[in-house]
């Protein structure tokens, strides 16, 4: 509640700031939007969790006590590209606001990917999936921090398709994330001498996958990627269960797993899943002090996601931007370059860079669902079983499509 | 051949949730007149009652079957006494307008304490397991869900189209103040009416803890859906809605298998298809 409280005087503020007149070019005030799924399916994996890691990202910075001003609005996107653009122009033009961080959901992703272009803000996307922030759409105002479907493809499906699922069968969210998803999959089940042998679109946000999976079970398939997400994903985990496909020697290619679901599905369900995350809170001290001060703030106790890790590092490093700038230039290319030019380095990603196409690159982790009687706490679930470079998870720069690169 | 049987019995087992929940809907609208936005989330209250009553009470899911109901009817009638009576004689929207703002309220509710993603309820340990039927391997905790609730709708249908009771509460929907002078106490025949279509929203709550996850928003999602069975079926038929409900958790079970984008969408086409024919819906009377 405090933290709402917080937030609602921090509103407050910035009201007042937008009626009074606002900053000019070149001074020590900052406004951040987070805008999420603030109450659908994403919700707990981004949601109110990355404001508050924005608010701590704040707090942490230090910046305050040295003259800056920082404010956050945040902003209920509700999965639709539509309202997403509405709410950032509303933020660009009305309520001047020079950085916009979260979003899940890759339709919205790309969508306001575009808006911040246009009005030379700062983007630093941790929720959205899709390579293709980085790739085709990549842009000089954008930076893509916590993971996408490259990485989670380079390292889940690899894994994967060497251990010997070499024929797959893909459920798939239908929009631009399944797809991406999907596309990156396919990809490198192919390059590793495997093949797609069938799929199945299901509209976003579907409770019952019964159809589905029985689709994928008569296929025949050695592995069923999930190119799904949130609640979609617990939902299809759970039903694969109750269908016995998993007795029947069908592996389950859980290709992007949250924290949240982990728990949303149970372990007795959940264990022995393989994927992929770039930060997880039991790590070492540092991030299990992190994730202490963040849960005690949580309205239902809960440790910080990937993504909402991201949005406190990826602020982190924008403050640190700024501050070697020594003031805010409200023009995005020009921080989001300072940014590129720095190496990141925090307490919960560890070291690493920002790449010129926008991608921060850092390591990626293969962790295992524990065995409920492994798990020795209500949030004690994964089980670390190695870990990828962050130059060999994410798209390497020869690779990339980004038109950035070709200057 | 054997792909379209097993889609058939899937939509089979969908269409169990559309029926008892539409035919909870139905009588409210019945008997009541009021159409009753709240039913997805008092479902919702249904599937957490299990969920509470297990993991703090140590009760299980046979004991969750009869008294998430019970204590939800509870709350439904409450709501009922205080807030629903009052709108007697106004026009629908104001029982539309009340009653969806109260399913908000309780989803706001929950959202605020358990999130989104929802909690885990395991399936009972007897109804663990399927059995291979030649065209598909059928989880015993479908088929039990499939058989149950056609048992509790044909009984509800029972009871209120050929029972002593049901004919009184017909009457009183008909002439309430004739039926009162015959000494049966009206406002609480439909406070308890409404209690019993609550009722059978939180009995398909708990029967679809096990499946689905336990989420705030789950019957936010689904009574939409819902409700379209309710119009396609008319208002207020008791057998209409189950008929229809089991219907088009079939017609949705085929475009998942036929055109699976569409899954979503289907039942709203036949809805708009059905309103253009036939206003009343399959089996509603003339208004």
């Amino acid at each position: 509640m405090k933290s709402r409280f917080i937030a609602s005087l921090l509103l407050g503020t910035a009201l007042t700031l937008a009626a009074g007149g606002m900053a000019s070019a070149g001074d020590k005030v900052v406004k951040i939007g987070a805008l999420s799924d603030q109450s659908g399916l994403y919700s707990d994996l981004g949601g109110p969790g990355s404001t508050l890691a924005t608010q701590m990202a704040i707090e942490d910075s230090g910046l305050a006590g040295k003259g800056w001003k920082i404010d956050v609005i945040s902003g209920d996107h509700q999965n639709k590209p539509d309202i997403g653009t509405s709410i950032a122009r509303q933020w660009f033009d009305v309520d001047k606001v020079d950085i916009i961080v979260d979003v899940p959901n890759s339709g919205v992703a790309l969508a306001v990917n575009n808006v911040v272009k246009e009005k030379n803000g700062v983007y630093i996307n941790s929720g959205a999936a899709t390579s293709d922030l980085t790739n085709a759409q990549c842009s000089p105002n954008t930076v893509h921090w916590t993971y996408d479907t490259y990485m989670l493809a380079h390292t889940t499906g690899q894994a994967l398709v060497k251990a010997g699922g070499t024929s797959w069968f893909f459920l798939t969210a239908d929009y631009a994330f399944g797809a991406a998803l999907e596309r990156d999959t396919t990809a490198v089940v192919t390059a590793n001498g495997g093949k797609v042998i069938g799929g199945v679109k299901h509209p976003l946000n579907t409770s019952d996958f019964s159809s589905f999976l029985l689709q994928a079970q008569s296929s025949g398939a050695k592995v069923i990627g999930l190119a799904n997400a949130g609640g979609d994903t617990t939902n299809s985990i759970k039903q694969a269960a109750e269908f016995g496909l998993t007795k029947g020697g069908q592996k389950l290619a859980a290709l992007l797993l949250f924290l949240t679901d982990v728990k949303s599905i149970g372990l007795d369900i959940a264990q022995g899943l393989n994927f992929t995350e770039t930060f997880y809170w039991d790590m070492n001290d540092q991030t299990r002090a992190f994730s202490d001060r963040f849960a005690k703030r949580m309205r239902n106790g809960a440790p910080p996601t990937m993504v909402q890790a991201g949005v406190y590092a990826g602020l982190l490093h924008y403050f640190k931007a700024l501050e070697a700038l020594g003031e805010n230039p409200h023009d995005g290319v020009k921080v989001v370059d300072k940014m590129k030019s720095i190496p990141t380095e925090d307490a919960l990603f560890g070291k690493g860079e920002i790449q010129p196409n926008g991608r921060t690159i850092h390591t990626a982790y293969l962790f295992e669902v524990k065995k409920p009687s492994e798990s020795k706490g209500p949030w004690d679930l994964y089980k670390l079983v190695g870990s990828v470079p962050g130059d060999q998870a994410f798209t390497p720069l020869d690779k990339s499509a980004c038109a950035l690169l070709k200057k | 051949m054997q792909a379209l049987y097993a889609q058939l019995l899937v939509g089979l087992i969908n269409g169990s949730f559309y029926a008892l929940l539409s035919l909870g809907l139905a009588v409210i609208f019945g008997m009541l007149n009021i159409i009753n936005f709240a039913h997805g989330a008092l479902y919702m209250m249904g599937a957490f009652c299990a969920y509470f009553l297990l993991n703090l009470g140590g009760i299980n899911y046979w004991w969750a079957l009869l008294l998430a109901p019970i204590i939800v009817g509870i709350f439904g009638m409450i709501l009922e006494r205080t807030l629903l009576q009052w709108l007697t004689g106004l026009d629908h929207l104001y029982g539309l307008l009340l009653t969806f703002g109260i399913a908000l309220i309780v989803q706001g509710i929950f959202q605020n304490y358990f999130g989104s993603s929802g909690l885990p309820y395991a399936i009972p340990d007897q109804l663990r397991g399927g059995m291979n039927l030649g065209f598909m391997f059928l989880p015993i905790y479908r088929g039990w869900v499939v058989v149950f609730s056609l048992v509790v709708c044909l009984a509800t249908w029972f009871l209120i189209e050929r029972t002593r009771l049901g004919a009184y509460l017909r009457a009183a929907t008909e002439n309430p103040t004739l039926v009162r002078a015959f000494g049966i106490n009206v406002p609480r025949m439909i406070t308890l009416t409404y209690g019993l279509g609550v009722g059978l929203a939180a009995l398909a709550g708990v029967l679809s803890a096990p499946i689905n996850q336990v989420r705030p928003l789950m019957g936010a999602d689904l009574i939409i859906v819902v409700f379209a069975v309710v119009v396609i079926g008319g208002m207020g038929s008791i057998m209409g809605s189950i008929i229809t409900g089991f219907a088009l958790g079939v017609v949705e079970g085929l475009t998942k298998y036929f055109y699976p984008e569409a899954s979503n969408t289907v039942v709203f086409v036949l809805m708009v298809l059905v309103l253009l024919v036939k206003p009343t819906g399959l089996t509603g009377r003339a208004a």
